[in-house]
């Protein structure tokens, strides 16, 4: 008998890494932000089994994560893309705290909208920490491996008050995802017209899409001129446009620097909304 | 939007602001006097080619106020001489010049090998800006003689310590990684420790020199 909890990991679904709210201050180092992709889930999943939000918890990509609670039991709430919470088998309740006994095996589904689900367990996922945080950051390599079978994700021990929230219901994910856009700082490298064609036509989220950055499919971006940008720093929400003309919105594992003007940057609260863009799924801009 | 004394301040969404200026000397001028002399709010500098990145906090304060603040700054430091002695200790690095690429170098620059070493090892170099890699810094400060383009076809794996030229600039893979740079030598110099405070060994403003550490590993 331990006396220390644990998850032991027994599916991953397409991908399942442990995120936190990231590695900010190192971009002058060539580290990028790292942390969930959709910030706003994973606080709520830390409310609900009362961490201090920034604990880390798992992100998973369209379900098929399956874990079991090792040791002491667990208090645990899913948030995010909406799918089948299971615990033992019995279906239970998203954006809720849920207790689980020892040796309990839970199982997400597969999510009918949206892209990712986060998983947050009271005392938070006691990894190790790299430069402040325990994210793993897809591009760089830094912080934990992608979670794979067998793992076991050691739950912390902190003292913690007793969780404030009950149920959270949230509301399901537009079905026409509208991201909010700042244009610049680069749109005097696009030809006339490209800025309304960005905010003004649907662009499709290609299945090559990641924590990096969401690639996008549509009537290319036309540019001005054939200059070469000089790098230059990016943020997570840059819509980037490389040569071929199709966008590309930075997310949170995007490089520190690019070479490809930046046409608009998506609001920081929209980027959330955006983590949960589908393959295939339309999704537009407009500017403030 | 206004351009001040060479400097264009662009919103970049609305947390950060990008400021573009005439090279990378002028980058680290301004990088420098933004640390020295850290607006309200702001969050992170990243420098880059030609400009520094300000992140900052709107709760407190806004894309106006903060290019005022940045402007100030700017202004004073093109009033200032500028400073010959950066303050910070120049980290050697020794370099073993046996790289693949070396004679490659050779033949593009047109000299021999042992001046491409002796050019390399006489520069005065300093980090201007970290990107690619956690802790790979592009140096600037490279002899013109020893501009040469990438190669044509880059490599899926450079090992860490290499040390490569593309264009204008020099720098040491911090780790295994793919790459296109000119390799002309390698070192044992540990670039990047998570566990070092702070973890890069050239952060961006550090000045660096090459040592000719000879033959053999």
């Amino acid at each position: 008998m331990r006396d220390s909890g644990a998850l032991e990991v027994l599916r991953t679904g397409a991908l399942a890494t442990v995120q936190d709210l990231g590695r900010p201050g190192y971009a002058h180092l060539g580290v990028s932000g790292s942390g969930a992709a959709d910030r706003g889930s994973l606080r709520l999943a830390n409310r609900l089994v009362g961490n201090p939000e920034s604990a880390a918890g798992v992100e998973v990509v369209l379900g098929g994560f399956a874990a079991r609670v090792l040791g002491r039991p667990a208090v645990v709430a899913v948030t995010g893309a909406r799918c089948s919470v299971r615990a033992g088998g019995r279906l239970l309740a998203m954006d809720s705290p849920l207790q689980l006994s020892a040796d309990t095996v839970l199982e997400l589904g597969a999510p009918e909208a949206g892209l990712r689900t986060y998983l947050a367990v009271r005392g938070g996922l006691d990894v190790a920490a790299v430069l402040g945080s325990r994210s793993t950051d897809t591009l760089s390599g830094l912080g934990p491996d992608a979670l794979g079978e067998g793992v076991e994700l050691p739950v912390g021990t902190e003292e913690l008050e007793a969780p404030s929230v009950d149920i959270a219901p949230q509301p399901h994910p537009p079905a026409d995802l509208v991201l909010g856009v700042r244009v610049g700082p680069r749109d005097d490298w696009f030809a006339d017209g490209a800025v309304d064609q960005l905010c003004s036509t649907g662009w499709q989220v290609s299945s090559d899409t990641d924590r990096v950055g969401i690639r996008l499919d549509g009537e290319p971006l036309e540019r001005r001129g054939d200059g070469e940008l000089k790098s230059e720093a990016m943020v997570r929400g840059s819509i980037q446009v490389p040569r071929g003309g199709r966008p590309i919105v930075f997310g949170a594992d995007h490089p520190v620097t690019g070479g490809y003007p930046v046409i608009a940057v998506v609001d920081h609260d929209d980027m959330d909304l955006a983590a949960q863009a589908r393959p295939g799924q339309t999704l537009r801009f407009r500017a403030r | 939007m206004a351009p001040a004394e060479g400097a264009r301040v662009l919103r970049c969404g609305g947390s950060a602001a990008l400021v573009e200026v005439a090279d990378l000397v002028q980058v680290l001028r301004l990088y420098e006097a933004l640390l020295a002399e850290r607006p309200p709010g702001v969050r992170e500098l990243v420098p880059a080619a030609r400009t520094v990145l300000v992140a900052y906090d709107a709760g407190e304060t806004g894309f106006d106020d903060l290019t005022q603040a940045i402007i100030e700054r700017w202004q004073a430091a093109a009033e200032r001489a500028p400073e010959p002695d950066h303050g910070a200790d120049v980290v050697e690095v020794p370099v073993h010049y046996d790289g693949p690429d070396l004679a490659q170098v050779a033949q593009l620059t047109g000299l021999d090998e042992a001046e491409v070493v002796r050019r390399h090892t006489g520069g005065d170099y300093r980090s201007g800006f970290c990107g690619f890699a956690p802790g790979f810094a592009y140096l600037t400060g490279l002899d013109p003689a020893l501009h040469v383009p990438r190669r044509d076809d880059p490599r899926t794996r450079v090992p860490a310590g290499s040390v490569a030229l593309a264009d204008e600039f020099t720098a040491v893979y911090p780790r295994d990684s793919p790459g296109g740079w000119q390799l002309v030598g390698h070192s044992d110099i540990v670039l990047w420790d998570v566990e070092r405070d702070p973890p890069a060994l050239l952060a961006p403003g550090t000045p660096v020199r090459f040592v000719d550490a000879g033959s053999g590993s």
